[in-house]
């Protein structure tokens, strides 16, 4: 099961609706994953030199301040905090690695859910109507969003096993289905210097895409060979900075549609979270064919 | 469409099973007029009818729509999501839009009409329906078809009629590739004139004389040790 929801604005106007539009796209895929639920959300692009990092902590009632203390204390660098439900959005002008590093040795047992310059994610378990409403969602504006609702197969619910899965700078990735080639490609990866967070399969094909953007490689041609040596069930939404792309496995048998208007680019599970979108009744519907890359935005 | 008034049953008011049950009840000899609205991509609308009711579907349909059909003629003004009328035994079902995967699965009967594109896996385990499809149809369509006639007017995707039995399967377009023990074959006048009247009853343009045959090779119906690498 599981449900992924991808909603890609094309008209800057509904921007300041995104949150809006996007709460009964994820509702809707509730019965098909009511284990845990995730969004990430592209808005509010850092300026050149910041890095903003999504960070998420078990205990609700962790003092997010003291990090802005402890960290400008030993690092003579700003970090701005924002609290957002068990999450923070934390924003700061030291090198990413360097913070990452920092946080890694640091005693709070801190997670980092996503980085980059424009996503936010936010995942946690519990009902999908529950996790919209813990982030605050529903009056968010942005660019694009990507979201994930799920009923867990290959490993534990835990807020660290929910999806959305970031390995990148601004990459995430959701997704339907089960991965078998998962344990060799982590170990590839992991000679290839990329870090794992989880024993997920989704985190290896995000990590996958990662490292092959790393390389220099286009969207595209990331997908291209990820289609290749990927194996296994899939029905993947990305989300980039600038670009959003959907991509099935060459048997497709994980559902998937995909609706266009002038204004909007939809993707899903199933139709019915595209249904209350507006002026969906005249959207152009069709299922993604198998080993096809469909790609908004960026190339 | 029938004769009579229409009655609409909005499912914002009465829900899939308010709507369902409503047209389930009627004899088989009863012929009414309904129009669907709001169906929001909602599953397993108007599935298992057995009267001769005219439906008219106002939107998107979600998963099995027209699902085990029998004797109803329905139409969806727009998308159809998995498995549409999947084991349909008699009656008509349309689709104005495109089709997901698996339309038409193991129907026994009826007519599927198709007016955009199907997706993989059309006519699965068909036993007897009539499927037209009036765009192309995704891979593995036809998959071990046992009857009935699958009318593709635009092209089909890999592994068309694989391990196919006695289905017929028309195309006008290019076939990406047929699966295994499917094979073109033959198209006899009695053929040609059944697909005429085929398409004319499906009410989608295209010249009968344009399509090639596909069929069984009948190569799978017994276990040859030859065949293995096949099975």
């Amino acid at each position: 099961m599981c449900g992924i929801v991808g909603l890609y604005l094309k008209n800057d106007d509904f921007q300041s609706q995104l949150g809006k539009m996007f709460r009964p796209m994820l509702l809707e895929m509730s019965s098909r994953g009511p284990d845990s639920a995730g969004v990430a959300i592209y808005r509010n692009p850092v300026i050149d030199g910041q890095t903003k990092f999504s960070l998420a902590h078990s205990d609700s009632a962790f003092p997010w301040k003291t990090l802005e203390i402890d960290f400008a204390a030993t690092h003579q660098c700003a970090v701005s905090i924002q609290k957002v439900g068990t999450h923070c959005i934390l924003i700061t002008e030291a090198e990413e690695e360097t913070f990452v590093e920092w946080l890694k040795n640091s005693e709070h047992k801190i997670q980092i859910v996503g980085s980059g310059q424009s996503i936010e994610i936010f995942k946690e378990v519990g009902l999908p109507e529950k996790v919209y409403e813990l982030f605050e969602l529903k009056e968010a504006s942005g660019t694009h969003i990507i979201g994930h609702t799920r009923m867990a197969t290959e490993s534990a619910v835990t807020t660290a096993g929910s999806h959305p899965f970031a390995t990148g700078s601004d990459l995430c990735l959701v997704h339907n289905g089960s991965l078998s080639n998962h344990n060799i490609l982590r170990r590839n990866l992991e000679h290839e210097g990329i870090q794992f967070q989880t024993e997920n399969d989704t985190e290896v094909a995000g990590a996958y895409l990662t490292w092959k953007l790393r390389s220099g490689a286009s969207l595209r041609q990331a997908l291209e060979d990820g289609i290749s040596e990927i194996d296994g069930f899939y029905t993947f939404c990305i989300g980039t900075q600038n670009g959003f792309a959907v991509v099935r496995d060459p048997i497709a048998c994980k559902h998937a549609v995909l609706a266009e208007t002038d204004d909007w680019v939809a993707m899903a599970t199933e139709f019915r979270a595209i249904a209350h979108l507006p002026n969906a009744v005249n959207a152009e519907i069709w299922e993604p064919e198998p080993s096809t890359i469909y790609i908004w935005g960026e190339e | 469409m029938g004769g009579g008034i229409i009655k609409i049953l909005d499912l914002n008011n009465i829900g899939v099973r308010g709507v369902n049950s409503v047209l389930h009840n009627f004899s088989e000899e009863g012929e009414e007029n309904f129009e669907i609205h709001n169906p929001h991509g909602k599953h397993s609308i108007a599935c298992g009818l057995d009267a001769h009711l005219f439906v008219e579907i106002k939107g998107h349909v979600g998963f099995y729509c027209g699902g085990m059909n029998k004797s109803a003629n329905i139409t969806v003004n727009g998308h159809a999501g998995v498995g549409l009328a999947e084991n349909m035994m008699s009656g008509k079902v349309r689709v104005i839009g495109n089709a997901s995967e698996s339309a038409g699965a193991t129907a026994h009967g009826g007519l599927l009409v198709i007016e955009g594109n199907a997706s993989s896996r059309c006519g699965i385990s068909m036993k007897g329906v009539d499927i037209v499809v009036g765009g192309s149809v995704g891979h593995m369509s036809g998959f071990m078809g046992q009857s009935g006639n699958l009318v593709i007017c635009g092209d089909a995707g890999n592994a068309l009629g694989d391990s196919i039995y006695e289905s017929k399967i028309f195309v006008r377009g290019e076939v990406a590739g047929l699966g295994a023990d499917c094979i073109e074959k033959e198209m006899t006048s009695g053929l040609q004139a059944k697909l005429a009247n085929l398409i004319e009853t499906s009410g989608i343009k295209a010249d009968p004389n344009e399509f090639r045959h596909y069929g069984s090779a009948r190569k799978l119906y017994n276990f040859d040790i030859d065949n293995a690498d096949y099975y």
